[in-house]
């Protein structure tokens, strides 16, 4: 059983992806060990699969890196349960970077 | 005198008009910050005057401002922080609404590369303050409305004093670090945050501290690493961009002032100019309990120092890096210019963005951008067998990327010949071509 997850990137997120993607689909196994798949578990592959060549932009600790909001559906993944939720399939999952610049 | 004659008079004289009038407002600035304690004295307007009925006539006739709005928003006081590419139409349509009070903050002063986004400032203004610069074009807009002027560079020590008496702050900067000093300074004096963002063709807009909402620590309790950080001169913006986002922090702004914003869960608004539809809003959590400054038992308590915080400050451009210990490894513009003076056979090799090189570039330099090294592999390759021995000079914008280069052709592709040029561009327009475009 695999699931699939619309991710997208936002804010400058996309530059730092191989060929600049600004939405993939990936599909990822419905359960990891026994357990349901997280979505700690979708940024780990994009980490590992879509970031062109320095991870470290995208992602730090196993999670995304500070300056990065995950939104679920276009709801803060903070109401979610943060790197926990449980992942459906077709869920929408946008990476947003925080911008400074004016 | 002939028709072309008297053109040419009349852009003479209205160009030293215009000259004339920024050295009146910037006297009138000095003078009215001498003159502060008459200046705050305001007093609060309980109707409309027959003159404000007629000037406000067509957005009284909106239900959702009326009467009561429009009285709102002139007893309004709104603070401004960065007069740039989003304070700039943010200043205009407040000033131009009726905002009764505006203060703008901003140490900077008018260069050459904001006149495409911060439309608030003229070509007559440049090397102006820019606090004069926006006072000039918003006393033309509405004498009736009060322009509070702060020349500082925000910092822990004068953020509270400044910010302190107004309704609403506008966040219109360009820094992390000025980002988080704002949003705790708002947190501390209960004032709700109207924060906009704009880079390249992307903006973000968002209003913190308000209404049960999240403040913009809840939201990104630790800053971004170092290299993350992007500004407008090392990733442009095309010019209208801030404009959208600076436009609508105006309305957040007018929203707030009017009470309409209660209405509203916490959100924020994306606009991309390359994803469809344009604008999406996203729900945001509410305020974070936890929070380190707006939660229930706040650890910070003061203003902090945000520079050490951030790891970057206000007036940071891109660090000068020292990649290459060897000096021997690395050469100055001055000497390179010898080296082409000379005649001497060498490959010149610009490692920028092609968008980059695109806009100015040295007479025969071949372009391969650093970050398409490792895809454009055999054509290094080729280039250093060319080269047979001859010197390869490695060049980019500051002279940061360039070392990097240099370091993957000496030592992945094993070609010793192989140089950085010390500055890059910014240097060789400083020492060598002063009319080479710098950008």
């Amino acid at each position: 059983m695999s699931i699939t997850v619309d991710v997208e990137f936002s804010g400058g997120l996309e530059l730092i992806m191989k060929d600049k993607v600004r939405q993939a689909t990936v599909s990822l196994p419905a359960t990891a060990d026994g357990k349901p798949t997280t979505v700690r578990q979708v940024i780990l592959y994009v980490r590992d699969n879509l970031v062109a060549d320095k991870p470290q932009l995208f992602s730090t600790e196993n999670t995304v890196r500070p300056g990065v909001l995950v939104m679920i559906n276009d709801s803060d993944w903070e109401v979610e349960g943060e790197n926990d939720y449980q992942v459906q399939d077709k869920d929408k999952v946008l990476f947003i970077s925080t911008m400074h610049g004016g | 005198m002939s028709t072309s004659e008297r053109i040419q008079e009349i852009k003479a004289r209205l160009a030293k008009l215009r000259a004339e009038e920024l050295e009146l407002e910037s006297e009138l600035v000095k003078l009215e910050g001498l003159n502060q304690r008459e200046a705050a004295h305001v007093v609060k307007k309980d109707h409309l005057a027959p003159d404000d009925i007629r000037r406000y006539s067509r957005q009284l006739l909106v239900p959702e401002i009326g009467v009561q709005g429009q009285l709102k928003m002139q007893n309004a006081k709104v603070l401004i922080v960065g007069t740039g590419g989003l304070g700039s139409p943010c200043a205009m349509y407040l000033a131009s609404m009726g905002i009764g009070t505006l203060g703008l903050i901003d140490h900077d002063v008018v260069d050459n590369s904001n006149l495409h986004r911060q439309i608030i400032h003229t070509e007559a203004a440049r090397d102006v303050p820019k606090v004069v610069s926006a006072h000039t074009s918003l006393s033309r807009l509405n004498s009736s409305c009060r322009v509070v002027v702060h020349d500082v560079l925000l910092d822990s020590s004068n953020a509270l004093d400044t910010m302190r008496g107004y309704d609403v702050v506008v966040d219109a900067t360009d820094n992390a670090a000025t980002r988080y000093l704002i949003n705790d300074a708002c947190v501390m004096l209960k004032i709700p945050l109207v924060s906009g963002s704009a880079v390249r063709l992307d903006g973000q807009l968002t209003v913190y501290n308000y209404n049960g909402g999240p403040c913009y620590r809840c939201l990104f309790p630790t800053p971004p690493p170092v290299e993350t950080l992007s500004n407008c001169s090392e990733t442009g913006v095309l010019g209208v961009v801030p404009g959208i986002i600076g436009c609508l922090e105006a309305m957040e702004a007018v929203k707030v002032i009017t009470g309409k914003k209660q209405e509203e869960k916490p959100n924020m608004l994306l606009y991309s100019y390359t994803s469809q539809p344009h604008f999406r809003s996203i729900k945001l959590r509410p305020r974070k309990p936890s929070c380190a400054v707006c939660g229930d038992a706040p650890s910070i308590t003061e203003l902090v120092d945000y520079v050490a915080f951030c790891g970057s400050g206000p007036n940071d451009a891109a660090a000068d890096l020292h990649i290459l210990q060897d000096p021997s490894q690395r050469i100055s513009c001055r000497q390179y210019s010898g080296v082409v003076h000379s005649g001497q056979p060498h490959v010149l090799l610009d490692v920028r963005e092609k968008v980059q090189f695109d806009i100015c570039q040295l007479p025969n330099s071949l372009n391969i951008p650093l970050a398409d090294f490792d895809k454009r592999q055999q054509e290094l390759t080729d280039i250093v067998a060319q080269a047979n021995g001859r010197p390869i000079y490695a060049l980019c914008r500051r002279g940061n990327d360039s070392q990097y280069a240099v370091q993957y052709i000496r030592n992945k592709l094993d070609y010793k010949e192989c140089y950085d040029i010390v500055r890059g561009l910014l240097g060789w327009q400083a020492d060598v071509d002063s009319e080479f475009p710098a950008y």
